[in-house]
């Protein structure tokens, strides 16, 4: 995080809201916090399961997960296969792993975009104020008046249906507005400080000003929404997903995978649920991690 | 106060507006071809035939004419006409429309009460578990996709136990699975900012005053307390309506059910942009309908709130009104 590295006069550092912990201390009593708090472990286990199913998903489920095995065909799940297998005797457990690398990256680009987009709007919307604010902030109305799905699918209307990348651009325009609105009032806020004020008056540039004083002080509440936004990215790119416009089969992706399943819900009920499951509990464990970091890091204000 | 109206109401044409504009500068603007969309999958179709669908649809004209004279159907109630079908897209919308109003209308009633039952009591009861317990559920609510919800209550209620028809409207009993699938997510957001917002009013003095005049909790919670505790929760009013709207089109993907949904998914993948445009329009509308409703209904409740110190742009509503 680069908000550590900013050059502030000494006792102007602002308290940084969902930092990381610096010290070696601060870690001990983080680690010690962890293990009083057995949800938040099992939330962090979770998250860190799931990043190294898209990073490195043969760790967890060797081979092709679209082996086709007929004589195996929609077995219920057993030791062999966790998830059971689908009509044509595919291991539902390694297409689940394996479709966690399409689902999370398109995830974190959708936050990635959110966050970015919606940063550099906010900053100049809250620094340049006046009628740049007065554009910008209408934008933003008209963004956050559609609802978020709806904008996404218009985008895919037009990016292109069968890509997570199309999606993951697509969910990520439609988090803009929510990312810059809190990052606005955050600037509005923090150009009120003596800091801001005195670089002001010490002849800094207002880029200067803007990049290294208000900027990475501004970030805080924003780094608190990453993981918030990160959990509704991974909602509405599986929801693309189940309604056809994600990946497209055989190629596994979570959303498409509970889709597919849908058609044995009375015969083979794993096919969907589990799938659906493990979408759940991701955002379920994001949603966990990211209250952890808002309740550590605000605290009074 | 017919000041504040309006000013209310200019804004929202100025954001009803503003999302016409922008969905067409997204859908029209980007490179793609109606004219081979509405002549179909075919390849039968010369390219001079394509050329003469092009320049009946007004394709060939410059963007600017063609978004002037879109815009100006669209102030007459004319949004375009469906590539598909042909069909004007207000009517193909509009026949759409009951079932999904039906299954929404369902939803956010049901939303409404559970999490305002939810709320109440956790704020009501003495035990301390009963109290965690509850709240623990809207995070729960949240997180679960409406998909899966959906596939659930379809896998339990009827395919194993058989309760309720599986798909098909099927009247009203058709109606119980998607009305509560819907109901989740806004049942799970009121419940969470009711119950905070109803921590706060406790502690309050008017309670204490209450409570001294001899009025027994029932009545302390549910006249007082809900009563001002209801604002926060009123503000999600805009948001819940944008997640109806999404969610209606899940549910009817997920119990194949007709309706609004229906038709914008069948249109995204058909890429029929006249008819996704309608849609977004729509959401648009609904959206600032609602938040004009909310802003009325708000001197409604409390009567303190002096109109003059409202702060503009109450449009924006934080997409994560869901955050303590």
């Amino acid at each position: 995080m680069s908000v550590t590295d900013v050059a502030l006069p000494a006792g102007e550092r602002f308290p940084e809201p969902g930092s990381a912990p610096r010290t070696a201390g601060g870690l001990l009593r983080s680690l010690a916090h962890l293990l009083r708090d057995p949800g938040l472990a099992l939330a962090l286990l979770w998250v860190g399961l799931v990043v190294v199913a898209a990073v490195a998903p043969a760790l967890l489920a060797p081979g092709d997960p679209l082996a086709v095995d007929t004589a195996a065909h929609l077995h219920a799940p057993s030791p062999g296969h966790p998830f059971g297998t689908d009509r044509l005797g595919r291991d539902l457990f390694a297409e689940t792993v394996h479709g966690t690398g399409r689902t999370l990256p398109a995830a974190a680009l959708a936050t990635a975009i959110g966050l970015g987009a919606g940063t550099v709007l906010g900053l100049l919307a809250g620094f340049l104020r006046g009628a740049a604010d007065l554009v910008i902030m209408r934008l933003v109305d008209v963004l956050l008046a559609i609802p978020g799905l709806l904008l996404a699918l218009m985008l895919v209307a037009v990016l292109g249906k069968g890509d997570t990348v199309d999606v993951g651009i697509a969910i990520g325009v439609a988090a803009v507005a929510s990312t810059a609105r809190v990052m606005r009032a955050e600037v509005l806020r923090v150009s009120e400080s003596g800091f801001v004020e005195a670089a002001r008056t010490g002849g800094a540039r207002w880029t200067r000003v803007v990049l290294r004083h208000v900027l990475p002080n501004s970030m805080g509440p924003v780094w608190v929404l990453t993981l918030l936004l990160f959990g509704e990215a991974i909602l509405g790119v599986t929801t693309l997903g189940f309604l056809g416009f994600g990946a497209q089969p055989p190629t596994p992706e979570w959303g498409s995978l509970v889709s597919s399943g849908r058609d044995f819900l009375g015969s083979a009920w794993w096919l969907s649920i589990l799938p659906g499951t493990v979408v759940a509990l991701t955002v379920l464990a994001a949603n966990r991690v990211s209250r952890a970091f808002d309740g550590e890091g605000t605290g009074p204000r | 106060m017919a000041r504040f109206l309006g000013g209310r109401v200019l804004q929202g044409l100025f954001v009803l507006w503003a999302a016409y504009t922008l969905s067409f500068a997204v859908l029209y603007a980007l490179p793609s071809d109606p004219a081979a969309i509405a002549a179909g999958a075919n390849n039968s179709v010369t390219p001079e035939q394509l050329a003469l669908l092009r320049h009946e649809m007004g394709l060939d004209r410059p963007l600017m004419e063609q978004y002037l004279t879109k815009l100006g159907g669209a102030l007459h109630g004319d949004l375009g006409r469906s590539l598909q079908s042909g069909e004007p897209v207000t009517s193909l919308i509009g026949r759409a429309l009951p079932p999904t109003l039906a299954v929404a209308g369902a939803g956010l009633v049901l939303g409404v009460l559970l999490g305002t039952g939810l709320a109440v009591l956790a704020t009501v009861t003495g035990s301390r578990r009963l109290r965690r317990a509850l709240l623990s559920l809207p995070p729960l609510g949240v997180a679960i996709p409406a998909f899966v919800i959906g596939l659930l209550l379809l896998q339990w209620l009827s395919f194993t136990w058989n309760v309720f028809p599986a798909i098909g409207e099927g009247g009203l009993r058709g109606l119980v699975l998607p009305a509560v699938t819907i109901a989740v997510q806004p049942a799970a957001l009121i419940g969470q900012v009711l119950a905070k917002s109803m921590g706060d009013e406790l502690g309050k003095d008017y309670v204490a005053v209450a409570r001294a005049k001899g009025a027994g909790p029932l009545r302390v919670n549910v006249r007082h307390v809900l009563r001002n505790a209801a604002l926060p929760a009123l503000t999600l009013a805009g948001l819940l309506v944008g997640g109806l709207l999404t969610g209606a089109i899940v549910v009817e993907a997920v119990f194949s059910r007709n309706g609004l949904g229906q038709v914008t998914q069948g249109a995204v993948a058909a890429e029929d942009l006249p008819v996704v445009q309608g849609v977004v329009v729509l959401g648009a509308l609904v959206f600032v309908t609602v938040n004009l409703a909310v802003d009325l209904l708000y001197q409604v409740l409390d009567p303190r709130l002096a109109v003059a110190r409202r702060p503009a742009g109450r449009f924006a509503l934080s997409g994560l009104a869901g955050r303590g």
